[in-house]
């Protein structure tokens, strides 16, 4: 194969890994999120928590199995972004951290303060990785600046421009519905009446950021600056959006769901669409922008790896599928049944 | 200090204490895949009571590997971003294998295990403890393909344009023998590390009598795989100082506190340097010991610190090359001598059983759970060994550590995670310390129900008075 359509293929297949990522840890962060404001009793907090048990570590694989492609496909990608992100990835690390170890460890001790504790950690972690994520994916559409050297010249400051920021609070506010919309689908009883009314609320909160940063997008101009033109995704991703929120209404929680995960997955079509070919966006040169050409590794790795993904992905989509089929049933606030 | 220090710092302090974490795992998990078989086969109610205990010890541990472990990735990207420009072609390709092939099966079906009692078939239920031994298994082939290949590069050309590694041989970079090395000593440390962890808790309900019918078997168990694990954890190695002679001799050297070449060379088993490090004051040493260690004959020639500086100058410019050898030279003693103290540990409980618990020597048990912490500072201890004494290489022979770091970052950014992360990872770390030691002590009985405050076990099973048996 020749090397540009493997470069191709690896974009591809990264945007996939993110979008897989966005689709389940989305709601797993939105879960988190809602833990605390949702679960007014313990065994309640339990429910949700088990919940997402026995698939959230699963779900980070994504993320990290999106970074470790990017490593593998694009060092320069890989050395320029997490190097300057810096900060921004410390304090998702952080969030990620204390959010899983949460999980494991908060109905490990009966103390209320000790279960309280791990529950505000759950949410704030699962907070501040929505946010930075939201955030760095905006800057990644926005561009950053890049010198010649393929260097990041900015700080932290420089990813919290506006733009950043409401992608930040849009991922947010999208995760929170989507994981009201999972929770909708898992637990039952008062529980899922509860999650169905916040879920209303949310979609208004969301429709409303999210429309406000289509905007901003399509006015700032960070619209098709590359090769393709995302069509009618983003169409698309507004309709499903507004798809939703009829469902969630007339409480058809599996259409709701769907509408939502639709909603994620146009919405990083789009960005990638818009994206391509570049990879990191040079607001100091565009000449100086890293692209799936100048960032790439040889493609001697790149044909390796693409057999070993055409091997190994199809194996964990099926395995991971079928988890979600075993764990297909609602969860119950008894006490007997729960896990974590 | 500056940038390169506080960066190598942290990744000092990130790794050793994420893989304060990981021998544990990649023991442990054999021991209740191997119980909850035994419990499959026989249907007997000790069995499960093993799995279940050891289970949960297995469990709080494995979340802290896992949430450090994120930091493993994102860092070699983060602080290092001219070390991953450079490597990502060979490193990046390994760690991306490892997330498709090792990480998914070990988190997929770990869950699935924590989960799936009582709700998936016993059938599937074991499968899955399996697959999750297999896939953590898998990871620390991969990551130590990769590490491996830091200390000795195999399978690439230094690209002409971009002055990076390139791959050119994938079954080269499979089959390096440093790779292979390091996976096994790693594994046998993961063995003899549950086996001791095993060993310890099993002696305090010994003694105490409670539970024999559980803790005598995992006993049984913890003194074979420990003396097996203890004497491949001592020959790999072993195998690991013949082969650093060939491939790394300076950092033999520097272990060996060895100054000068010496033909046959001698053990140091004490040395004094000056304020430098970089001179012997005095030294106590076993002639012929490290000839036969590096070469297993008593007259081979092993280079020293200074010949080789001077070689190494000639061949990639003035820099200095050597070690801090204090770090070198202790690390390596400590591991070396707890290692050493593990196996006769495992001996002597091994002894105690094929002597068939004479009261004699079952009094000596009380001594067992404090030797918990050895395998765990010997791993540590081990690994500052092999990445210090690699020093001042990040890649051996191609890149510096110096050059590696990212230009970007400023004292500031990095005194601030550096900090950070030190907090965080104590506090974990006291938090999974509490825990460890509460259910340590709570017997199985807590462990069969799915959670602290349900008083019944989670299902049915026949229930065996605690201590009926003895």
């Amino acid at each position: 194969m020749s090397y540009e359509s493997l470069q191709i293929i690896w974009f591809i297949l990264i945007a996939v890994l993110w979008i897989g990522f966005f689709f389940l840890e989305g709601f797993d962060f939105g879960v988190g999120m809602l833990l605390p404001f949702l679960g007014k009793k313990d065994e309640e907090r339990r429910a949700i928590i088990n919940s997402i048990g026995s698939v959230w570590d699963g779900n980070e694989v994504w993320l990290l199995t999106a970074g470790g492609a990017t490593f593998a496909a694009f060092p320069e990608w890989y050395a320029t972004m997490f190097s300057g992100f810096y900060l921004a990835l410390f304090l998702l690390l952080v969030g990620l951290i204390i959010r899983g170890i949460s999980f494991e460890y908060r109905s490990k001790d009966a103390a209320p303060a000790w279960r309280n504790r791990f529950d505000w950690m759950i949410a704030i972690g699962s907070f501040m990785a929505a946010l930075l994520l939201g955030a760095a994916f905006a800057n990644l559409a926005r561009g950053v600046p890049i010198n010649a050297d393929k260097m990041f010249t900015g700080n932290l400051f420089t990813l919290l421009n506006p733009y950043g920021l409401l992608g930040g609070l849009t991922t947010v506010a999208i995760f929170l519905l989507h994981g009201a919309n999972f929770l909708g689908l898992k637990l039952e009883g008062e529980l899922r009446e509860r999650v169905n009314t916040f879920a209303k609320k949310l979609w208004i909160g969301a429709t409303v950021l999210y429309i406000a940063f289509g905007i901003y997008t399509y006015i700032a101009g960070f619209w098709a600056r590359g090769f393709i033109d995302p069509g009618i995704a983003p169409i698309a991703a507004v309709a499903a959006l507004l798809g939703a929120g009829y469902f969630i209404n007339q409480k058809m929680e599996g259409w709701a769901f769907i509408m939502v995960a639709l909603n994620i997955v146009l919405t990083q079509v789009t960005f990638f669409s818009m994206t391509f070919p570049n990879v990191m966006l040079s607001t100091t040169n565009p000449a100086y922008s890293l692209t799936i050409y100048n960032a790439s590794s040889s493609q001697y790795t790149l044909g390796v790896m693409s057999i070993v993904a055409l091997i190994f992905v199809p194996i964990v989509l099926a395995y991971q599928g079928w988890t979600y089929y075993m764990f297909r049933q609602r969860i119950s606030t008894d006490k007997k049944t729960l896990v974590y | 200090m500056d940038v390169i220090t506080l960066s190598r710092i942290q990744f000092g302090v990130t790794t050793a204490l994420h893989f304060l974490f990981v021998p544990l795992t990649l023991g442990l998990v054999w021991f209740v895949a191997i119980f909850q078989t035994l419990y499959y086969r026989t249907g007997e109610e000790r069995y499960r009571r093993m799995a279940k205990f050891w289970g949960k010890l297995f469990l709080i541990n494995f979340g802290m590997g896992i949430v450090t472990g994120l930091v493993q990735e994102f860092q070699f990207g983060m602080n290092w971003s001219e070390y991953s420009r450079f490597v990502g072609d060979i490193f990046g390709a390994l760690l991306a294998i490892e997330t498709m092939v090792a990480f998914f099966l070990e988190s997929v079906f770990i869950g699935i295990w924590i989960f799936g009692e009582g709700r998936v078939s016993k059938r599937v239920h074991l499968f899955s403890i399996w697959m999750a031994a297999i896939g953590s298994l898998s990871s620390s082939i991969w990551i130590l393909l990769a590490s491996g290949w830091m200390h000795n590069p195999v399978g690439y050309i230094i690209n002409p344009a971009t002055g990076n590694a390139q791959l050119v041989d994938i079954f080269a970079l499979l089959t390096n023998p440093k790779g292979w090395l390091l996976f096994q000593h790693a594994f046998s440390a993961g063995l003899a590390t549950a086996s001791i962890f095993m060993l310890g808790i099993s002696s305090w309900y010994i003694l105490r009598k409670k539970e024999l019918e559980v803790f005598k078997p995992s006993f049984v168990a913890g003194a074979i795989v420990g003396v097996i694990g203890s004497f491949l954890l001592l020959m790999t190695g072993h195998a690991q100082g013949q082969e650093m002679r060939i491939y790394q001799p300076m950092k033999l050297a520097s272990i060996e506190a060895l100054w000068n070449t010496e033909q046959p060379a001698s053990f140091s088993l004490l040395t004094i340097g000056d304020l430098t490090g970089k001179q012997e004051v005095w030294s106590i040493r076993v002639p012929y010991l490290t000839s036969f260690l590096a070469c297993n004959n008593f007259d081979c020639e092993i280079q020293g610190v200074n010949q080789l500086q001077a070689e190494y100058e000639a061949r990639y410019g003035p820099n200095d090359y050597v070690p801090l050898m204090v770090v070198t030279y202790w690390s390596f003693r400590i591991m070396a001598g707890l290692e050493v103290i593990m196996l006769f540990a495992s001996a002597f409980a091994l002894f105690v059983v094929l002597r068939n618990w004479p009261p004699k020597l079952l009094k000596w048990l009380k001594w067992m759970p404090y030797l918990i912490p050895m395998p765990f500072i010997a791993g540590v201890a081990g690994w500052v060994t092999t990445e210090m004494g690699r020093q001042p290489w990040i890649v051996q022979g191609l890149l510096t550590t110096a050059q590696a770091v990212s230009p970007n970052l400023t004292v500031a950014m990095v005194s601030t995670t550096l900090v950070s992360f030190t907090l965080l990872y104590s506090v974990l770390a006291l938090v999974m310390f509490r825990l460890m030691y509460k259910f340590a002590r709570q017997g199985t009985q807590a462990a069969l129900t799915k959670s602290v405050d349900v008083e019944e076990p989670a299902s049915a099973g026949n229930i065996i008075i605690i201590g009926a048996q003895d």
